[in-house]
């Protein structure tokens, strides 16, 4: 009997910086479709954990499969060709680009067209970047340059951007940092209705717990590297261990000293 | 044995004063992030005015007290230079302090000959350090002792003012993070201005100091400028311990370089700064920089191609150009054939700085081995002007290729650096190989087949050539590539998150600008009927620069009109005044000053201003339009 394989494998992973371990053999899974949030206190080894799937870090051990193809290790613009798209903390954008050019270039590099000398790049797919852009609801904003920008539009922007090559996975990460309450939820409502539509798989970090429970349909939580809770909102939110080092600030001491003891 | 004993303590002698200029770059750049052309000027002002004064007052107090005050009062002029100018552009584009300190350059080489005359000056001997003493046989200079022992006395000085004064922490944090420091509630404007002044004493003690051994003269500016650059690239930018090491190295690499290989003496350090960029770019004893703050709301005009009016307006400015053989003589003609050749030049130079943001130091390498590529297949194959054409340009192309290669591996001043480096050992070989370059003496004779022989029809070659090279290159910046090359400048990160080979694009950018002022190269030689290292050489790159810099950084096609106005002046002011120099330079400082953003960025931001006034494109009206539709 054959099974497909989940369309993201994460097996292990691991890396430390020095003596500090940052993340200690981390596994999970994915299935297309499925939005996936990745929760923890600051320095839990989220974003660590995050460049690691991308190719952006490599890991110490540990590996990473795409629909059962290793990936671990592989450089950020392999990865992405494969169909892995992804957003930043920081949001990365080419600030002297328009917003359509922005999108564009995104598209040329799909169409593997970037070497491509003599050819018309302001014509180039201009149809699909205004739909990608209308999807995300920056229409409007074609024609405005990137820098001038608002920092939410800047997060739809990239959002279109990391859309751009029909990706089977999607990795956001803090999709909603520096945005205002009211357009958090409109940006992961976006996110959740094209997840379903497409079929995309949407694994993201977040700090604010409201967006968290509120869209995904599963939470991995890590503390100080490990994984240590896995489940449903309603059972992540039950979780006690959860609760000690993440939900109750006054028990994180307390918490921690348990851990401590039981090392 | 003795003999190189004393060579070597000659080199170490020769540290000392490098390592003063060094260490005061290292600091200016450290804190303000400028890379101060005109540190080997206040090293030459240095030089004279410790000449007269050590003329004037006598004794041996006034000897070292000449000294101290010649330092001083350069020290002073920086302060005013700083203030005056520096003050106004540090938030002006990257590299246009460079260019205001190159203009302010000029301006001292005229000034000083001005003043002092063109002749060289020796000074007066160190009393007390006056004779020399016998080292089994051989004469060590007691003056060289002297300043073997005064290099680490300084270093241990500004050693203690980093790390005990609050002065220098200050200065220290700066260079770590200048945002953060001036967060923290600290006086920039006098923390830069103290830090400029020290930089400047540390170049004009340096320059007061040679007097005993070297005569002073108008052209130990440049010569110093480019060894400096050098020592502080292999020590680190910012870090005074790696410039007094690096300026060690440098001084022993020249002393001995002469002594076991004489035939690629100059080459050596260039080549050790090369190896040390491609291993350890942040240099010996540098730290890897954290990626400087990118300015939020960068304003650039968006990039349009051309409406069909412009198009039409520069095609008819191209045809009242080409009607230039109706009624102008010779020397016009051959004055606007160098002028379009200025432009290949400096179009190609700035696909590679405004379209890739990879500044180069030393695009003229490949301006130059376009030019001796035609000389090598004229002189040596035989062979015909228009197949030297198509072909010299690859010469450009091959060397762009692999210096290329290693160049884009970096970025920021590193890149510019080692893009100097690289021109530098190009200069050194056209320089040193005389058997086959003809070194200084260069390759004569290059003339022009009897089609393009006439200055009416050679003008027109060069007219139409710039203006393919310009569209091509312009066609290229909208192009599926120019849209990638822009996304690598503008994020390296989101490039190659969106499968961008960043450093591809990055390189074959290289390979299309390096042939393309090989292009430009090739012209010139038949232009000039000679080729010499000076084709190649720093000052050539520098020109570039300016050329791009005074159209616009930040406009598609600013270095056409920046090349046409810098060459032109250049050439009017040369004919017209012995000064050329000083009026040059004061024009350029007074461009960066009043008009930052170039020639066309600023008629660009006038016609933007004009069409804004009309109808408000406020963000406010975004909205609705979005919703419209």
């Amino acid at each position: 009997m054959s099974v497909a394989p989940p369309l993201l494998a994460v097996e292990g992973l691991t890396k430390s910086y020095g003596g500090i371990h940052a993340v200690r053999g981390v596994s999970f899974s994915l299935q297309a479709g499925e939005i996936l949030a990745l929760i923890g206190p600051n320095g839990a080894g989220k974003s660590t954990c995050f460049d690691m799937l991308n190719g952006q870090n490599k890991p110490d051990s540990g590996d990473v499969r795409l629909r059962g193809e290793e990936i671990t290790g592989r450089k950020p613009r392999e990865v992405w060709r494969l169909g892995v798209g992804r957003t930043f903390q920081i949001t990365a954008t080419f600030a002297t680009m328009t917003v359509r050019e922005n999108v564009q270039v995104a598209l040329i590099s799909h169409g593997k067209q970037l070497f491509n000398l003599f050819g018309s790049a302001p014509k180039f797919d201009r149809g699909e970047a205004g739909r990608l852009l209308e999807l995300v609801g920056m229409g409007g904003y074609a024609d405005r340059p990137c820098g001038e920008l608002a920092y939410g539009d800047l997060k739809r922007l990239e959002l279109a951007v990391a859309l751009a090559n029909q990706p089977k996975l999607l990795l956001m990460d803090e999709p909603t940092a520096g945005m205002a309450p009211r357009e958090r939820v409109d940006l992961m409502r976006l996110t959740a209705r094209i997840a379903r539509e497409k079929s995309i798989g949407v694994l993201f970090t977040e700090h604010d717990m409201d967006v968290v429970f509120e869209h995904a349909d599963r939470i991995i939580v890590l503390n100080r590297g490990t994984l240590i809770a896995e489940g449903s909102p309603a059972e992540v939110r039950g979780n006690p261990q959860v609760q000690a080092v993440y939900l109750g600030e006054g028990l994180v001491y307390d918490a921690r000293h348990r851990e401590g003891a039981s090392t | 044995m003795a003999f190189y004993v004393v060579q070597f303590l000659t080199g170490l002698a020769s540290a000392a004063s490098l390592f003063l200029v060094a260490s005061g770059l290292s600091i200016i750049f450290g804190v303000t992030r400028i890379v101060n052309f005109a540190h080997g000027a206040f090293y030459m002002i240095g030089a004279y005015v410790a000449f007269t004064l050590t003329e004037r007052l006598s004794g041996a107090f006034g000897f070292w007290g000449s000294i101290v005050l010649a330092a001083l009062a350069v020290a002073l002029i920086g302060v005013i230079v700083e203030m005056v100018l520096l003050r106004r552009i540090y938030h002006a584009p990257e590299l246009f302090q460079l260019l205001a300190t190159f203009g302010l350059t000029l301006m001292v080489e005229d000034l000083v000959v001005l003043i002092w005359g063109p002749d060289d000056l020796v000074g007066r001997r160190a009393p007390g350090f006056k004779g020399a003493i016998d080292f089994f046989g051989q004469n060590i200079p007691s003056y060289d002792l002297f300043l073997i022992v005064l290099g680490p006395v300084v270093l241990g000085i500004l050693w203690l003012l980093f790390q005990r004064t609050r002065w220098g922490v200050l200065v220290r944090a700066a260079t770590q993070d200048r945002d953060m420091v001036a967060a923290l509630g600290v006086n920039q404007k006098w923390l830069f201005t103290s830090v400029f002044a020290v930089g400047v004493f540390l170049a004009a003690l340096g320059g007061a100091l040679q007097i005993p051994r070297d005569a002073v003269h108008h052209a130990m500016d440049l010569r110093i400028i480019v060894e400096v650059f050098v020592v502080v690239v292999i020590g680190g930018l910012g870090s005074i311990v790696g410039a007094f090491v690096a300026a060690v190295l440098v001084s022993e690499l020249n002393a001995f370089g002469i002594l076991i290989f004489p035939k690629i003496s100059i080459i050596l350090v260039f080549l050790v700064m090369a190896v040390v960029l491609i291993v350890r770019p942040w240099g010996l004893f540098g730290k890897p920089e954290a990626a400087a703050r990118k300015t939020p709301g960068l304003t650039v005009n968006p990039w349009r191609p051309l409406t069909s009016n412009e198009r039409l307006a520069s095609l008819a400015a191209l045809a009242i150009a080409a009607t230039l053989p109706l009624f102008a003589g010779n020397y016009a003609l051959t004055v606007g054939s160098e002028i379009a050749i200025f432009v290949i030049f400096a179009v190609s130079l700035h696909f590679l700085m405004s379209v890739g943001g990879l500044a180069s130091f030393g695009h003229a390498a490949y301006f130059g081995l376009g030019a001796y590529g035609i000389a090598f297949l004229a002189k040596m194959a035989g062979l015909p002007m228009i197949v030297c054409l198509l072909l010299g340009p690859l010469l450009g192309c091959l060397g762009a290729a692999v210096f290329g290669f290693f160049a884009v591996q970096l970025s920021g001043v590193y890149f510019a650096m080692l893009t100097l480096a690289f021109a530098q050992i190009v200069w050194s070989i056209a320089f040193q190989w005389v058997n086959v370059t003809g070194g200084d003496n260069g390759i004569l004779g290059l003339w022009p087949s009897s089609w393009a022989a006439s200055p009416s029809h050679f003008y027109w070659l060069a007219l139409g050539v710039a203006a393919l090279v310009t569209i091509a290159l312009r066609a290229m910046v909208f192009s599926p590539f120019g849209y990638a090359l822009r996304a690598t400048r503008d994020s390296v990160l989101r490039s190659e998150a969106i499968g961008i080979n960043a450093k591809r694009i990055q390189w074959t950018a290289f390979v299309i600008a390096g042939t393309t002022a090989g292009i430009g190269g090739a012209l010139f030689a038949y232009l000039k009927g000679s080729v010499f290292p000076d084709n190649l050489g720093i000052s050539l790159s520098v020109d570039a620069l300016v050329m791009v810099l005074l159209g616009g950084v930040e406009t598609v096609s600013g270095a056409v009109i920046g090349a046409i106005v810098y060459k032109a002046l250049n050439i009017w002011l040369v004919s017209q005044t012995d000064l050329s120099k000083l009026v040059l330079g004061g024009f350029i400082m007074l461009i960066v000053v009043v008009f930052p953003k170039g020639i066309v960025g600023m008629l660009e931001m006038l016609a933007q201003r004009r069409r804004k006034s009309s109808p408000p494109g406020s963000p406010l009206l975004a909205k609705p339009i979005e919703s419209a539709e």
